[in-house]
């Protein structure tokens, strides 16, 4: 074990003493979940794509697991001017590969969401979210004179165009489920950054309207709702099989590699993985994973709660809403709490995007959330 | 300045890391202001993070409420819905055939092949030996034969049982190989053997449906619906069997097709084959007498000389007709069977079946009319139904005037059953023709067909024909509430170019019920031979027409045609008209 003394003031000892070390083991200990649900669900899928070694997914995907890792602690070591910074270089980056994917993407399962880059598959709209949720952070940090939300000013314009060019793009693909990821971190920064009541009421009856515009716009969406709202619905095939596993996993579960419905399941190592891990491991295991997930969310929460600076509350608040969001509608999802909707577990489902890309917005959380004396006031 | 300062006891808070810079354009006096206006806006912030926190923190514990529920509640409990694994739709390159109620008639299920390599096989005795334990059926010599043969393929058996392969398998003889092969299979076997007909061994259509619509059939996915109804098609088949074997009959026919759309629901030709092993079956029992045959029908064409006087205007139901004395014309004589004294009125020919009477009311139509309206029926052409096995109806050419007359009752031209069937719906229907079909009609649609006769002659000659069943020499076919109407008939075979006395076929043709007729149907039976119960008759009226009663009594409620419980004072009063005429002269001949 690496120790620091408090008076180290190397770059990594003062990473250390300063940043949430809670919060940074639970990540840890999802990797964990992660590496060892992956092992089980896997080989099943690796033998569905065929010709593939039984193992080969799963020691990619663990590759992965360490590059996350090393990534995540890279990120944390950011200032969060540095960050700001990076955020929005990065973010123009994935718009650009996002407008690529519209026109060079691999079509997958009906959608272009993917960009082969020298020989490696990428989803620019996986790193697009934390570069996101950041950059709008700092464009809605900034106040008119007199401290109220900024109503005419460019950053605010700059915002809602950077909303419509994400979205755009993303419903393009078509991503239904990325696209309102963004719009929630939008909403959510736009309510914490002192968007009037009036507005974030209109907002949200705005996208109410919204979802019930692309149940009849859409028809792969409105196909989920009506598989949702009709258990005899073609569609309805997956979230029965994750049901039947979790009945079937009861307190304890049948045992790593016991599980059966996962040869059933086409998503079962990723979109429903935590079917995987109910079957196999149970209630218990299963309540500490929504707990880690819970226990992130609302630690970090309570420590940007005492935070002195807006552009970090609003930038870690965007963060976290996104890796809550994605956690609660992958797991509310497999648990039939509302319609399927395609969306990683992070930490734990199959993916090198979808892995780097919440190493890097977690990374920043911690960036974010690490102890910093005076430094309150504007950006 | 309204910072808040850090105890710089804190352990783990470290001095300033990271102090950022204060705006440039801010002066002093906007300073404090932006700093007090900054901390609002922090505070709200924090609020609001609280409200978004709350809001987390609900939805992280319904999701362990659910689990909850879903792993340790839900246990046992009943499924949403019943399922079972459904087979995958199976591409086997043909379609498949089934009745208008969906139920299979012919499938084509996968079945593995045996061939054998005879360079390969290494010890062609022993492996025949072998091979005869598992295919007894085949003989040690012809095994070996083919097993020594010089060819590098040879077939050993095609259309194996699964139970078969897994003993040759077992068997483990090098140089034997199996090949995937479809096999078309009729799961009701003969039932429906003329109409759905059979493939060869490589799957192309020989006979029936499966013939005519060889290449529509080929690599269609979507089952092929025809217009039989299985259920009808049993009942037909075990009245007609039953039939024959009651009067030692060499064969029969039958038919009941939709009077509204030319559908046939039933159709059967009996002796019949399993189309399974069509090579097996005598040629006679390949031979659809139903479509394919054709027959001199005797008294059942009189319905159409009737009608067609009736229709024509050249007769009234009034008209009477001497029957007293045979005609005789060259060196032919017409007689009655059962002859009747005195003048029949025009119901009472029909009822009695009166052939002297019948040539008389043909006389006055004319040859050209009877001939014109016999082609207007289709009577002069091959069925259009979609078989191949359509018969050619034979008539005489020229058309003289004996021939005019012995037609007028049904001899001197054959036709095929299907063709009579579609005749007389036409005649029942309200006077018009549609086409023979045996595939599905969508329901509710009006099917195009052309007008014979008039609204008016179709209600009197219904009546009519109601009338030889209530009072005439169709009585046995009276199928009790269904109304059934029709006309007997029993035709002499023409063997060797003569009349046979002995050979004759015994038919009934009606429609049922006579109120409003939704299906007809025909029963022939070939060459019957009287009995006992039948005082030795084998006529139409004894040996077609109780069959038609029982076929009735069961496919009536099948068919949904709902029973009517008439007085039967009332029908009477119904065919009063018909009746008084016929009761008139009764008591005029006494």
């Amino acid at each position: 074990m690496i120790r620091f003394a408090r008076t180290d003031t190397s770059l990594l000892g003062r990473w250390w003493w300063t940043v949430d070390r809670w919060t940074l083991a639970a990540v840890v200990c999802l990797m964990g979940f992660g590496a060892l649900l992956i092992l089980t669900a896997s080989p099943v899928a690796a033998d569905r794509i065929g010709g593939l070694g039984s193992f080969q997914l799963a020691q990619r995907q663990i590759v992965f697991l360490f590059l996350g890792l090393a990534m995540l602690i890279g990120v944390s070591l950011l200032d969060p001017r540095t960050l700001r910074r990076v955020t929005v270089v990065g973010l123009a980056v994935s718009l650009v590969l996002l407008a690529l994917t519209l026109f060079m993407g691999a079509e997958i399962k009906g959608a272009t969401r993917w960009l082969n880059v020298v020989g490696v598959s990428v989803q620019p709209s996986e790193l697009a979210k934390p570069m996101f949720a950041v950059t709008l952070a700092w464009l809605l940090s900034t106040r008119n004179s007199d401290g109220s939300f900024p109503t005419h000013r460019p950053e605010t314009w700059i915002a809602i165009a950077l909303w419509l060019a994400l979205g755009g793009l993303l419903l393009r693909q078509p991503d239904l489920g990325q696209a309102f990821l963004v719009s929630a971190i939008f909403g959510v920064e736009l309510f914490l950054a002192g968007l009037s009541l009036q507005l974030v009421g209109l907002f949200g009856l705005v996208g109410g309207l919204g979802l019930i515009g692309a149940y009849f716009a859409l028809p792969h969406v409105s196909a989920r709702i009506n598989g949702f709202l009709d258990p005899t619905a073609a569609g309805s095939y997956q979230v029965e099989r994750s049901i039947e596993a979790f009945m079937n996993g009861g307190l304890l579960g049948r045992g790593p590699g016991e599980g059966t419905v996962k040869a059933l399941l086409p998503d079962s190592h990723s979109d429903f993985i935590f079917a995987v891990a109910g079957e196999e491991f149970g209630l218990l295991v299963c309540l500490m994973i929504t707990g880690l997930y819970a226990f992130i969310v609302l630690r970090s929460f309570s420590r940007l709660i005492q935070e002195e600076n807006l552009f970090v509350l609003l930038a870690g608040t965007g963060l976290l809403t996104q890796f809550g969001l994605q956690a609660l509608i992958n797991m509310a999802s497999s648990l039939h709490l509302m319609p399927t909707k395609g969306m990683t577990l992070p930490f734990i489902s199959y993916g090198g995007s979808s892995m780097l890309a919440m190493a890097v917005g977690m990374g920043m959380v911690l960036a974010l959330t690490r102890r910093r004396i005076g430094a309150g006031g504007p950006v | 300045m309204n910072r808040r300062v850090v105890p710089p006891s804190r352990p783990n808070c470290y001095p300033v890391i990271d102090t950022l810079p204060p705006r440039k354009f801010a002066g002093h006096g906007a300073r404090v202001q932006l700093d007090g206006s900054a901390a609002r806006a922090l505070e709200t912030g924090r609020t609001r993070l609280l409200a978004a926190g709350l809001v987390f923190a609900l939805a992280f514990t319904v999701i362990g409420g659910r689990l909850i529920d879903l792993t340790l509640l839900s246990q046992n409990s009943e499924p949403k819905i019943a399922g079972g694994p459904t087979a995958p739709q199976r591409e086997t390159g043909r379609a498949d055939i089934v009745d208008r109620n969906g139920v299979l008639l012919a499938t084509t299920l996968p079945t593995a092949s045996l061939w054998a390599n005879p360079h390969k096989v290494l010890d062609p005795y022993d492996a025949a030996v072998q091979l005869n334990t598992a295919l007894p059926e085949l003989s040690h010599a012809e095994i070996l034969a083919k097993l020594t043969s010089e060819k590098g393929f040879v077939w050993l058996k095609r259309g194996l049982t699964p139970r078969q392969q897994y003993a040759i398998n077992r068997l483990g003889v090098p140089g034997l190989q199996f090949r995937q092969e479809p096999r078309r299979y009729y799961p009701h076997a003969s039932l429906t053997a003329h109409s759905v007909g059979f493939t060869d061994v490589d799957d192309n259509g020989l006979a029936g449906i499966e013939q005519s619509f060889d290449s529509k059939l080929r690599g269609a996915v979507k089952p092929l619906a025809l217009s039989i109804d299985l259920r009808i098609q049993h009942v037909l088949s075990q009245a007609l069997t039953d039939t024959m074997a009651e009067f030692k009959a060499i064969g029969a026919a039958g038919i009941v097709m939709d009077v509204r759309t030319g559908e046939i629901v039933a159709m059967t030709s009996l002796p019949d084959f399993d189309p399974n092993r069509p090579g097996d079956a005598p040629a006679d029992a390949r031979f659809n007498r139903a479509s394919l045959g054709v027959y001199e029908m005797g008294s059942v064409f009189k319905i159409f000389t009737t009608a067609m006087a009736l229709d024509g205007g050249i007769v009234t139901l009034d008209d009477r007709y001497d029957t007293s004395k045979p005609i005789r014309i060259g060196r032919f004589t017409i007689s009655d069977f059962k002859p009747k004294n005195g003048p029949l009125s025009v119901p009472e020919i029909l009822m009695y079946s009166s052939n002297i009477g019948t040539a008389r009311i043909a006389m006055d139509v004319g040859a050209l009319m009877q001939r014109e309206f016999l082609e207007r029926l289709g009577l002069m052409l091959p069925s259009t139904v979609e078989l191949s096995e359509v018969g050619h109806p034979m008539m005489p050419s020229p058309w003289r005037e004996i021939n005019m007359l012995t037609i007028s009752y049904g001899h001197g031209m054959a036709v095929s059953p299907i063709r009579l069937v579609s005749a007389v719906s036409a005649i029942v229907n309200g006077g018009i023709l549609r086409p023979a079909t045996l595939l599905r009609q969508p329901a509710n649609t009006e099917i195009p067909g052309t007008r014979v006769i008039s609204e008016q002659t179709s209600h009197q000659m219904r009546q009519l024909m109601r009338l030889v069943v209530t009072h005439g020499t169709g009585k046995k076919a009276n199928a009790d509430g269904y109304m059934v109407g029709g006309k007997t008939g029993t035709a002499d075979k023409l063997i060797g170019g003569k009349y046979a006395r002995d050979a004759r076929v015994a038919s009934f043709v009606g429609a049922f019920p006579m109120t409003e007729p939704r299906y007809a149907i025909f029963v022939m039976v070939d060459e019957p031979k009287g009995n006992a119960s039948t005082y030795n008759y084998a006529t139409g009226g004894w040996v077609a027409a109780p069959a038609v009663r029982r076929v009735v009594e069961q496919i009536g409620p099948l068919l949904g045609v709902a029973p009517i419980r008439t007085n039967p004072e009332d029908e009477e009063s119904e065919l009063l008209y018909v009746r008084a005429s016929a009761k008139a002269e009764k008591v005029a001949a006494n």
